[in-house]
């Protein structure tokens, strides 16, 4: 299964804007709380109240700063996990195929009943959305949880991934984006959605929103004093405002 | 070759048990999945008022606070030396027993020897009134050391605070403005309101000086200085009253700036003028004459001068008229140009007066005049501990209600709105109440609000009353006492020395205290007969914190998830400003050790006393456990501390006790919501359906209207009283500083911290709390420390290029109390004057039960070394607290420092290092 | 990229078997116990070097499964081509053992099949775009080269030997000069990988955890820059300038023993350098390449 469907029905993904995102971490833990009891082998921790803990995560939220030219530098949060690529090379290389690209959905999934442990997908992966489980070592990455989103056992508001459901601010959506009628595409157009390292020929299904311009205060004039205070004094400054009253 | 078989609808668990979280004070709704009897998954209730199914990094960690090694096991008594960590497993029986035998002779002869302070503690109503059946006047929570500048600030002003108890109409709100937010209370509908408003393109504009989080996506940011929000606030008021931008008909309806100021000389200066019937009085627009400010159809006027007498207006234009304010004379010393100040308060007028929307709703004022619809300032502000852990914080609030106010932008639509039981007036609001009296409950709530010098809590030596020294001269709206004067104090003796000191969930020998160092001394200080300086400690807490360590008996508290609580209108509900809501916790799971929750431990500690309220006619305990409490105890007839399904299952708010009520809670999905009628949910202060509402569901038993206090007449009263007048008389030593701190109109003036930038210590050092850990909890939690296991000290790019900084260098950073050995990061985003860290990573070695090498002990660090509880001596041989003259909050943030690159220490390892704690015992 | 052992193990044995195995059937011709000492060494070269890729495996026992994706995989390609090329040598080893008189002939089909396999060896890296350094026919090459003249030296061709050590320092030198351009060719930056590089220069403010997670220590090992110095130093003068010096000056089986251990020597630091210099772009949203 290897090979990468010509196309899919569907382009599932998310869209996660920058604009909006305080880096609260939220989506981090609520990924790892589902999917370590979630699709397949658990997400392990390694010495985890030790001097070195290590764990599987399948979401992680990088802070970067901005420099402008011009403006106040920046905070932008970032949370990476799989975009779940057109041209996924991580399903490329598998050589069990273990690793491949649904055709009704898009979702880049591992089998891991198939799964050798080898690693190679986590190479062929720009964005260091697969993860290894040390426990189990078989690859780990996000299933824009494949269990949730079909899963006819939660109501209906709640078939969305993880992630989403508990974002705080909103800023996580997650959608179709090959149907250009979603709310997903639509949010791409209207806010100039962009995909990551586009040199890299993958192809990413999930998109980023960009941070706003900011430190631009409104060019809406100065307030004009009433009157020179200095010279009318007090009681001149008081006959004006009350003045304005009906 | 086909796809393979997923199965993508699985069982998700067997069963969802609803309750509340308890990762920070915001107390979501969560829903707990369970799998064979074990939470398998935590998430967010959708139905919860303030969550509405989001959930944020601890809550959706929470699996992991019940599965952490660090939890208690069992009751434990101290064999070894206080602070090594040494204990001994007894039973519950021995345990209560001693705490018994220790507390029952204090009771019966000298009950405020007994202090009893709690930290993140969600029951404070409860804790609270145990401890006035006890009779000691020494009983908080850790509100001093963390927000009491604004809540006091807030209800002296609006009858309402920032923190959870108000917010943004995040629906209708153009603009908002955050000052100096943490992110660690009303944190999610906070974020969700964010979002809501970014989605609408609304603007969001950070005053802070670190650009992480909120400030972080905010559209602009200003990077002001620590210490000066006041006055860039007071510089925005200069603006609008420069160019007449504020909301006269608000002022002169809701507030009391057309009240009289009495000019003449005399104890009455500055204090309303009032009628015969001592009450202040406004000057009717349409007679010219006195009219009663309530009066129906009365138009007060701003510009009245009655008998030489002018208004509150005036006095208030006067002052702030002054081009002391104007942004030219602030700028250099807030870090902000002149011309963005300038700038923000066009955007201010602009949205406020230009942008103004209004709601298709007509309401009834409290004076009975009808207004067609309800027109609303689309501006909101948002404050929390940036701008309250200063000593200058009192008035800064202050400031900025008052900026709030002129803007007629509280409780209108698109403002900032309260939440029931807010808005109540500070004359609704209890006294201080600390007389004890040998065997005797206390005759009321120990903390309260003053309205002037007599209701101190003094002695009649005029010594203060309480350990803690609240309600005394050195800070007279103490409101939440001084936690963190509790161990300073006792070991001084001064006021008095005490027998036992009980604590629940405060962290006071680690990140809890300014000052840690010194404060594990002093726990461990003795007599020259070997005995402890303070003799017992009582500590209950789920987890082994450093706290623990150097405690004498260990009551073990279960986990959130384990145990009942209420989360009650009486102290600090879940409210929305459209609803009053309240909400529980319950066993969702029992627990699987020796431990008890520490409410209903109280309750059985208390009727072994026999305290009042807590025993039976028989002498049995009244109260099976805590959530037996819960629902039979009344507050007043009627009123208890759950407001939903009383009586026969339909009361609201008021209502007998009803045996069902808990598991009608459960059944709602762990919360209830009492709604504000449509006519009711603005202009609440003034609005008669909403004082009607109020009074129906029980917060008030009357109608409680007010107008916002512009001029602060308690305030002046203290003024009044260091100007020589009334009398009950401050000391001497103490004088200067009252008539400065309270001034009845917001001031600013610099941070006592301040005056060590002299001496070399230029440097402004802070403090924050990430949005992934609650205080020191998060390190024990296996997910959370893998985000955030130590933490550095981010530096500005200026003062990064003077030391010469470059990655993986390390610093030393010296306060005028103590000194700190720690890594550096660069931070662009910054206010170049400015260093900080986050709160509470660094952990002692040996606590929370991680390994003794773990990277919080190894490389996290507290900057609590460097805060001092006391400012450095001044020669006058007075100990004057780090904390605000006003109201006695610890003024974290007036930290100054100075840095130097320094060689990393041995091992990489942050200095100061402390020993391990054994915790023998524990396991 | 880590430099696991258990691949650069791999990598170097394999090739040199391979490179011996397709020498051992073309330009040898051993019978009898010689013949067996030869195949049987050349044969367990490979093999161990083929096993040892199987420690880097978590789960080796579903190893088998890696046979199934040749159509799109290199490293299922490489399993094949292993395999068949072991199997393909077979016949002609034991003839040459027992003296079966299979023509030499046939050895070319398993030479070809070796050769192949190391070039799939090499594929599996150079296919890997996120990879920039790899990302280039010159390591398929390097493979080769190795391969090749690992197995003339084991092979005992003297000449051969050090045209093939000279082919190996022209693939290495042609896989470091296209390798340390490569990454700033792949136009791959912080600034591309955030999406924020428009807005100004971007920098990492915090990590997105302090502890250790499978993507530092499997794709983001940071080698100090004198010590890629060192190691290439040693790599073309242990590894192909002294071979050569003691193929030239010590006559008989002593100078290829020695030329041997300093090749090997030189075939480790070079395939260690292979992958610790190898910087994936996954470590520009750690700030460490």
């Amino acid at each position: 299964m290897t090979c990468l469907p010509q196309k899919t029905d569907k382009a599932l993904g998310l869209v996660i804007d920058l604009d909006t995102c305080v880096g609260c971490q939220a989506c981090v833990t609520a990924c790892k709380g589902w999917n370590d009891q979630g699709y397949g082998v658990p997400l392990s921790d390694q010495n985890p109240y030790g001097s070195e803990p290590s764990g599987t995560f399948l979401n992680r939220v990088h802070s970067y700063q901005v420099m402008p030219e011009a403006a106040a530098p920046m905070i932008v949060n970032f949370p990476r996990s799989c975009l779940h690529c057109a041209d996924a090379p991580c399903v490329t290389v598998c050589p069990t195929g273990a690793s491949y690209k649904r055709a009704e959905d898009g979702i880049v999934l591992v089998n891991e009943d198939a799964c050798i442990g080898c690693g190679l997908c986590a190479w062929a992966c720009p964005y260091g959305a697969r993860e290894m489980d040390a426990a189990a070592g078989v690859m780990k990455k996000c299933t824009l949880c494949v269990d949730r989103i079909y899963n006819e056992n939660l109501p209906e508001e709640d078939r969305e991934p993880a992630c989403v459901r508990t974002c705080p601010t909103g800023a996580r959506h997650f959608g179709d984006l090959a149907d250009p009628a979603s709310a997903v595409s639509q949010l791409v157009a209207a806010r100039g959605g962009y995909d990551l390292m586009p040199e890299q020929a993958t192809r990413p299904t999930n998109k980023y929103l960009p941070p706003r311009k900011k430190d631009r205060p409104d060019q809406a004039s100065l307030l004009a004093p009433l009157l020179d205070i200095k010279a009318t004094g007090l009681a001149g400054w008081l006959d004006r405002v009350l003045g304005k009253l009906p | 070759m086909s796809q393979p078989y997923v199965n993508t609808s699985p069982q998700v668990s067997d069963e969802v048990r609803k309750t509340t979280c308890y990762m920070c004070a915001c107390r979501c709704g969560i829903n707990v999945h369970l799998k064979e009897g074990r939470v398998s998954y935590i998430e967010g209730n959708r139905d919860h008022p303030i969550n509405k199914g989001v959930l944020c990094a601890k809550g959706a960690s929470g699996i992991m606070q019940v599965t952490a090694p660090s939890r208690l096991r069992t009751p434990l008594r101290r064999v070894g030396p206080r602070g090594s960590g040494a204990f001994e497993p007894i039973s519950w029986e021995d345990a209560l027993q001693t705490a018994v035998d220790w507390l029952r002779p204090l009771r019966d002869e000298a009950p405020e020897k007994l202090a009893f302070f709690t930290g993140r503690d969600q029951s404070q109503s409860f804790t609270g009134w145990w401890a006035q059946a006890f009779g000691t006047p020494n009983y908080a929570a850790h509100g001093g050391f963390c927000s009491v500048n604004m809540a006091a600030a807030g209800i002296y002003t609006l009858g309402g605070a920032f923190w959870e108890f108000g917010a943004p109409d995040w629906e209708r709100s153009k603009l908002f403005v955050l000052f100096g937010v943490a992110e660690d209370h009303d944190s999610n509908p906070i974020k969700i309101g964010i979002g809501k408003m970014k989605a609408r393109g609304a603007r969001v504009i950070g005053v802070n000086p670190i650009r992480t989080g909120y400030n972080a996506v905010a559209d602009d940011w200003i990077g002001i200085t620590p210490g000066t929000d006041g006055l860039f606030i007071l510089s925005l008021i200069h603006c609008l009253l420069e160019a007449g931008k504020v909301d006269l008909d608000y002022l002169a309806r809701y507030t009391n700036a057309a009240y009289l100021i009495n000019e003449t000389e005399g104890p009455d200066k500055g204090l309303f003028v009032r009628n015969a019937e001592a009450q202040p009085f406004v000057i009717d627009r349409r007679t010219g004459a006195p009219a009663p400010w309530e009066a129906k159809g009365v138009q007060p006027d701003l510009g009245a001068k009655w008998q030489g007498h002018r208004t509150v207006f005036q006095h208030m234009a006067a002052r702030y008229l002054a081009p002391d304010y104007a942004p030219e004379a602030v700028a250099a010393r807030c870090g902000v140009p002149a011309l963005r100040i300038r700038q923000l308060a066009a955007e201010l007028a602009d949205v406020a007066f230009n942008q103004a929307i209004e709601i298709a709703q007509p309401w009834v004022d409290f004076r009975g005049d009808a207004h067609a619809s309800m027109i609303g300032r689309p501006v909101s502000f948002h404050a929390m501990r940036g701008i309250s852990a200063h000593s200058n914080g009192f008035q800064t609030a202050r400031a900025l209600h008052l900026l709030q106010i002129l803007l007629g932008a509280v409780e209108t639509p698109g403002s900032w709105r309260m939440k029931p039981p807010y808005p109540k007036p500070m004359e609704a609001h209890p006294t201080p109440h600390f007389i004890a009296v040998p065997g005797k409950p206390l005759t009321g709530p120990h903390l309260g609000y003053v309205r002037g010098p007599e209701q101190l809590a003094l002695k009649p030596d005029g010594s203060p009353a309480r350990i803690d020294k609240a309600f005394s001269w050195e800070n007279p709206f103490s409101a939440h006492g001084l936690m963190h004067m509790v161990i300073p104090n006792a070991v001084a003796g001064d006021p008095y020395r005490i027998d036992t000191l009980f604590l629940y969930m405060a962290n006071m020998a680690w990140n809890s205290s300014m000052n840690t160092a010194q404060v594990m001394q002093m726990l461990t200080a003795q007599e020259p007969d070997g005995s402890y300086t303070i003799p017992r400690i009582i500590y209950s807490d789920a987890y082994a914190s450093e706290m623990v360590a150097y405690a004498d008996l260990i009551l073990p508290d279960t986990t959130y998830l384990e145990r009942h609580d209420c989360i009650s209108m009486l102290d600090r509900p879940v409210s929305e400003p459209d609803a009053a809501g309240d909400a529980i916790r319950w066993p969702v799971v029992e627990p699987d050790r020796n431990v008890r929750g520490f409410q209903s431990v109280l309750l059985d500690l208390g009727a072994r006393l026999g305290l009042p309220g807590m025993v039976a006619e028989d002498g049995s305990p009244k109260f099976r456990d805590y959530a037996d409490y819960i629902v039979s105890h009344q507050r007043r007839p009627g009123v208890g501390p759950l407001m939903g399904f009383r009586g026969n299952g339909d009361g609201e708010g008021r209502g007998a006790p009803n045996p069902d009520q808990m598991a009608r809670y459960i059944e709602n999905g762990g919360f209830f919501q009492a709604h504000v009628p449509e006519e009711a949910l603005f202009f609440k202060p003034w609005n008669a359906a909403y004082q009607d509402w109020a009074v129906k569901v029980g917060l008030f038993d009357s109608p409680q209207p007010y107008l916002f206090n512009i001029w602060s007449e308690p305030m002046r009263r203290f003024q009044l009283a260091a100007e020589g007048h009334g009398a009950v008389q401050p000391p001497d030593h103490l004088r200067e500083r009252l008539k400065l701190a309270m001034d009845p109109l917001p001031i600013w003036y610099p941070t006592f911290g301040d005056a060590a930038e002299p001496f070399g210590f230029e440097v402004h050092a802070l403090t924050q709390r990430p949005m992934d850990m609650y205080h020191s909890w998060g390190s024990q939690n296996a997910w959370l420390r893998q985000i955030r296991g130590h933490n550095p000290l981010f530096v500005p790019t200026k003062l990064w290029r003077k030391h010469g900084f470059s990655e993986g260098d390390w610093a030393r950073v010296t306060s005028p109390s103590g000194q700190i050995t720690v890594p550096v990061v660069h931070m662009a985003a910054l206010n170049e004057h400015t260093v900080w860290t986050w709160n509470a990573i660094g952990k002692r070695k040996g606590a929370w039960a991680l390994s003794q090498d773990a990277p919080e002990s190894t490389r996290g660090f507290l900057l609590n070394h460097l805060i001092s509880e006391l400012l450095p001596a001044k020669g006058d041989g007075m100990r004057y607290s780090n904390s605000d003259p006003v109201t006695g909050q610890a003024a974290w943030f007036d930290l100054r420092v100075r840095l130097e690159r320094a060689e990393p220490p041995a091992q990489a390892e942050s200095l100061p290092a402390f020993g391990t704690l054994a915790m023998e015992g524990l396991r | 990229m880590n430099p696991a052992s258990s691949v650069i193990i791999f990598t170097v044995l394999s090739g040199m078997g391979l490179g011996y195995l397709a020498l051992l059937a073309t330009a040898h011709d051993y019978t009898g116990a010689a013949a067996f000492w030869h195949w049987a060494f050349a044969y367990a070269l490979a093999t161990i070097g083929l096993a040892a890729s199987a420690f880097h495996l978590g789960n080796p026992q579903r190893a088998w499964r890696a046979f199934t994706q040749w159509r799109s995989s290199w490293l299922s390609r490489e399993a094949w081509g292993a395999v068949l090329t072991l199997l393909a040598f077979a016949p002609l080893a034991l003839s040459d053992w027992l003296g079966l008189g299979l023509p030499r002939g046939f050895g070319w089909v398993g030479a070809v099949l070796a050769m192949a396999t190391v070039i799939a060896t090499g594929m599996i890296y150079a296919q890997i775009r996120a990879v920039p350094r790899w990302h280039h026919w010159s390591v398929p090459l390097l493979y080769l080269a190795y391969a090749l003249a690992g197995g003339c030296l084991l092979a005992g061709f003297r000449m051969p030997a050090i045209l093939a050590l000279v082919g190996v320092a022209g693939a290495v030198l042609l896989h470091w000069r296209v390798g340390d351009g490569a990454f700033a060719r792949a136009r791959s930056s912080l600034g591309s990988a955030t999406g924020l590089g428009a807005l100004g220069q971007v920098e990492i403010f915090e990590p997105a955890h302090t502890a250790g997670s499978y993507l530092l220590r499997e794709m983001i090992y940071v080698v100090g820059r004198r010590h890629v110095k060192r190691l290439r130093v040693i790599a073309l003068g242990v590894g192909v300038a002294l071979p050569i010096l003691a193929l030239l000056v010590v006559p008989g089986v002593g100078g290829f023993g020695l030329a041997i251990i300093l090749y090997l020597l030189g075939a480790f630091a070079q395939r260690w350098l292979f992958f610790a210099e190898a910087e994936h772009v996954v470590g520009l949203y750690y700030g460490r390449r």
